[in-house]
């Protein structure tokens, strides 16, 4: 039997989840697929599309890869766009050619509506839909001062949101007399207004726009029908969307009166082989402006057309949780009280800038809707009241009191019927999140990918992940420790989550996986990850925020602010010209000198914006950064061997040199050091290091996981008499393991003993190959080693990352005054006096 | 006695760097100047000397959120600064100023202390 053609239009969020249902169904097989898509670019999560304003790429924002479509057969035609739609022939058309489907699926989503004013098609006028979009708002930015974003809606406030992040006076224009009218009541839309006024927002309501016209102090001036105007360099209109049903309409497809194309419960339209799913499409007279209900049409439709007769879309919620502009708003179900009978509860303290509202059926059992404005802690519980039909307690103004004035702690996972919803994109119950935990999963992450909670808006991640934590202790399991509040993984799932999907940002990682904006425990944990992943410099401007002082300014910050400087000696071997480098710049910048324990020159007392110099003529001499300052490798400690020692019986100096060369600037969990020993005298402490070499006849032999410091460790023998290239193989897979697998801050001694085995394991594993990893582990140390530069390198030859090395980037010259010094042993030290 | 104010251009946003700190000098002394642009306001201003230490460092310290607050964490002994009030999260008996800040165009403007015109009030 030859193949049908399905094919979807539009590649939008709704129309990339409905592929990813339908291609693992049984009847996938039986379809040519083609997808085509207006916009350029591969579906991407337009919930986060304002992320693009703050670093993130259209890949980190991207719905899947291209390479998945390859992978399904999926023939998929971006940047064109489908034109005309001929139902009685099945084909459709396009710029490029025409195509013959069987099935036909819309998932065309909307687009914004302009308002028909005067002017609007001034080239400084945008809308806020697309990454095109965003794009030429940027460049409009660049030199403009102000904006003005017409319609105070939850996209207009994101907007706006958007627009001061890029350096513009923000204003937002309303129509109606209050922000948000649809979601929010007077009072709440009031209080919105307070707090975003507060914020340098300005909020104009009750204003309809006559007319863009030429501005005199700005590019643009608009007026207003009661005379009065404002002047702006660019207009953003988010002033509602309509359903993009224009190819339905020229054929003749059933669509509603205000727009949407009719769809009954099966997603279908008017005609039995066309469907419609997300934003273009209207049922029972109500278009879903949100992803969630999309992503239930889509599984709706992919199981009608995978031959199941009981699937059916019956609505969905409408409630919303978000952050606008730093304010706290949340929606839930009958917010307006229209429920014949619904009564109200309010509490409003305006001290604190929180508001609330419970609507209640007549009987005062159940919640009908909810409005909150300032403080979202009460959404979860709220929601989950309105959603299950939960009966109320007693007294319900205690579910929107505060705590200390008798309001009751927030409903526990525990009190959660089996039916509750906890992921509405996914549509997944505390019922289905049970059997995933009873069917194996043991951790967050397992029921996560088991069950595709959170994965949509994220929006459920912190109530996910409560619930699972409470089923998991109510079996006995233990739960992992979660890194900080912001991710609900250990360092080693997120190590694992960067690797498997590809993830090359914090944003992103935090964005899929985590909730916030991250703290000085995950930054400098997901930093270090990212950079034993994929290597790239620790300054780029993605990264620098996730370093600790001493990673960004790449020394080591001491006690009055100043810094101490280490550079590279590999296996202590240094000439006399370099000594006398060190020397004489310890001199011009009058620097506190010291030898290290790990045989290296430690420089006292550079302040920040020295730090660029120093390293240029540091640099200049042959110098490269010793990485002091990093969870890292720092020194490979040498006896000098055979070439001079009676007793030595192979050259240590030159292995440690060559160990450190290779192993230099390898980020990982904690600090790593190593020493080479000439022989079995052991002059250079080879034993107290994470991995300890000593000479043999034979070669060499390899002590890993000891360590001095507080609590000290002899390292233990793992292999003996190892040629040059076997030692540095095992080397090579002891450390990438630990790199992989390792807690944050966790030195290899402590990662080696909570390994179930212990060495015994890790032998069998790095020895024997017993999990098959071993050559993955030596490509990806390859990779690293490939891509090595010098930081301080990379760093003073590039002027946009000197910028950062200025004490007080408004006046070069001013010193700081609490750096003040004294003079002991013939040296210059520290004076401070402690607050 | 009620202190003057006002408002100085400190740096542009070219200076800023997302998600992190800088310092300025001010009549005042050193502030730091945050710039977290997943927030709004997406700046905040905070005195650059760390109290524990007396080190001028603050702007070069790890910034995020916890429980929903803007902080920064004192890049020597790790305490946190609430970004809005200046509280140590650690500490309730230590707190360091905040200062307001606003973008104008392209320049950040701080405001502090007239010191020379309240030395003439006094
Ligand atoms: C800034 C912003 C913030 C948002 N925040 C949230 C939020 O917090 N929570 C939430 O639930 N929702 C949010 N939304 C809404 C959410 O993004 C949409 O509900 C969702 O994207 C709808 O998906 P869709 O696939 O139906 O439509 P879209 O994602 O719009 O995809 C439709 C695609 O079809 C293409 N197309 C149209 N016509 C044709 C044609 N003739 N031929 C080929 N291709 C065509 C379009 O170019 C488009 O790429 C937000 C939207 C925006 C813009
Ligand atoms: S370890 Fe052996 S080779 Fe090295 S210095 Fe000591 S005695 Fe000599
Ligand atoms: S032992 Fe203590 S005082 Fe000495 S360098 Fe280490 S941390 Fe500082
Ligand atoms: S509710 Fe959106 S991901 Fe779960």
């Amino acid at each position: 039997m030859s193949k049908k053609t399905l094919i979807v239009i539009g590649n939008g969020m709704v129309g990339h989840h409905f592929l990813e249902q339908f291609v693992a169904s049984s009847k996938a097989a039986d379809y040519e697929i083609i997808v085509f898509g207006e916009e350029k670019q591969l579906a991407y999560d337009r919930v986060h599309l304002s992320e693009y304003f703050s670093g993130s790429t259209h890949a980190d924002l991207a719905m899947g890869t291209t390479g998945w479509y390859t992978g399904q057969g999926i023939e998929l035609r971006l940047n064109e766009p489908v034109t005309a739609l001929d139902r009685e022939q099945r084909t459709l058309t396009t710029p490029q050619g025409e195509y013959n489907y069987d099935e036909l699926v819309l998932a065309t989503g909307s687009f914004p509506f302009v308002p028909p004013i005067e002017g609007r098609e001034h080239p400084h006028c945008f809308v806020y839909r697309t990454l095109e979009d965003l794009d030429a708002i940027r460049a409009s930015a660049h030199e403009g001062k102000s904006g003005v974003v017409v319609g105070g809606g939850l996209l207009g406030l994101e907007a706006a949101n958007a627009l001061t992040s890029l350096g513009l006076k923000a204003h937002v224009v309303e129509f109606a007399p209050r922000l948000m009218p649809v979601q929010l009541d007077a009072d709440g839309g009031a209080l919105l207004r307070h707090k975003i006024e507060e914020l340098g927002v300005q909020v104009h309501t009750e204003k309809a726009t006559t007319a863009i016209v030429e501005g005199e102090n700005a590019r643009l001036r608009m007026n207003f029908s009661d005379d009065s105007h404002l002047e702006t360099d660019l207009i953003v209109f988010s002033a509602g969307i309509r359903p993009q049903d224009t190819l339905a309409r020229t054929s003749g497809l059933e669509v509603g009166e205000r727009g949407g194309i009719v769809v009954n419960d099966q997603c279908t339209t008017s005609d039995p082989h066309i469907h419609a799913i997300g934003e273009c499409a209207l049922w029972e007279q109500r278009i879903f402006g949100l992803v969630a209900p999309g992503y239930t049409m889509a599984r709706t439709l992919a199981s009608v057309l995978n031959g199941d007769n009981n699937a059916a879309f019956t609505g969905a919620d409408m409630s919303t949780k978000l952050k606008l502009l730093g304010v706290d708003v949340g929606s839930i179900g009958d917010a307006h009280a229209q429920t014949p009978g619904a009564r109200s509860i309010r509490f409003n303290d305006e001290q604190a800038g929180h508001y609330r509202r419970m609507v209640i059926s007549e009987n005062g059992k159940t919640l009908l809707g909810a409005i909150l404005v300032g403080d979202n802690s009460h959404y979860d519980s709220l929601l989950q009241y309105a959603l299950n039909d939960i009966p109320l307690p007693e007294n319900p103004e205690t579910l929107i009191l505060p705590e200390n004035q008798g309001g009751a702690p927030a409903l526990g996972p525990d009190a959660l019927p089996e039916t509750a919803s906890i992921c509405s994109c996914h549509n997944v119950t505390k019922g289905d999140i049970c059997k995933a935990i009873d069917a194996g999963c043991a951790d967050f992450g397992s029921v996560k990918a088991e069950t595709k909670a959170s994965t949509g808006c994220g929006g459920c991640t912190a109530l996910l992940k409560n619930v699972v934590d409470c089923e998991l202790e109510k079996r006995g399991v233990e739960v992992s420790k979660d890194i900080c509040e912001h991710f609900p993984y250990s360092r080693q799932e997120l190590f694992h989550l960067v690797r498997v999907n590809g993830i090359r940002t914090f944003r992103s990682l935090i964005r899929q996986h985590g909730m916030g904006q991250g703290c000085d425990i995950c930054k400098p944990a997901v930093g270090s990850i990212l950079a034993s992943c994929w290597n790239e410099h620790i300054l780029a401007t993605d990264h620098v925020p996730l370093q600790d002082t001493n990673d960004t300014f790449m020394a080591n910050m001491q006690k009055n602010g100043t810094y101490s400087i280490v550079p590279r000696i590999p296996g202590g071997e240094i000439t006399p010209d370099k000594l006398i480098v060190l020397g004489e710049v310890a001199k011009e910048y009058d620097l506190y000198t010291k030898i290290t324990g790990g045989q290296r020159v430690d420089l006292f007392g550079a302040t920040l914006s020295q730090l660029p110099e120093i390293w240029e003529k540091l640099i200049a001499a042959g110098f490269e950064t010793g990485h002091a300052y990093g969870k890292s490798l720092r020194t490979v400690k040498s006896c000098v061997g055979n070439t001079w020692c009676r007793y030595g019986v192979q050259d240590s100096v030159g292995m440690a040199i060559r160990l450190e060369d290779r192993y230099k600037g390898l980020r990982a969990p904690h600090k790593v050091k190593m020493a080479v020993s000439g022989c079995t005298r052991e002059c250079a402490e080879a034993q107290s290091k994470d991995f300890g070499v000593i000479a043999t006849e034979n070669g060499w032999n390899l002590y890993v996981c000891g360590n001095g410091g507080m609590r000290p460790r002899h390292a233990d023998l793992f292999a003996t008499d190892l040629s040059d290239d076997e030692l540095i193989r095992t080397i090579d897979r002891v450390v990438m393991l630990y790199v992989r697998t390792a807690d944050r801050l966790q030195r290899t001694s402590v990662w080696m003993e909570n390994l179930e085995g212990g060495l015994e394991y890790l032998k069998q594993v790095v020895l024997e190959d017993s999990l098959g990893i071993c050559a993955e582990l030596e490509e990806h140390m390859a990779g690293i080693v490939d891509t090595y530069q010098c930081e301080w390198k990379t760093a003073v030859e590039d002027p946009e990352k000197r910028k950062r090395f200025r004490e007080f980037v408004n006046l070069p010259e001013q010193k700081d005054p609490v750096q003040q010094w004294t003079s002991e042993r013939g040296q210059r030290r520290p004076v401070l006096e402690s607050a | 006695m009620k202190t003057h104010t006002s408002w100085n251009a400190v740096c542009t946003v070219d200076d800023l760097v997302p998600e992190s700190g800088i310092a300025v000098w001010t009549e005042e002394g050193p502030v730091a100047v945050f710039y977290l642009p997943h927030r709004l306001p997406a700046l905040f201003a905070i005195s650059h000397t760390d109290p524990f230490s007396g080190a001028n460092i603050l702007a070069r310290g790890i910034t995020g959120d916890l429980k929903g607050n803007a902080v920064v964490a004192s890049p020597l002994y790790k305490q946190h600064f609430n970004l809005k009030t200046g509280a140590c999260l650690e500490d309730d008996s230590v707190s360091v100023k905040t200062y307001s800040v606003l973008l104008d165009g392209n320049r950040i403007l701080l405001e502090t202390a007239d010191v020379q015109r309240q030395a003439v009030a006094a």
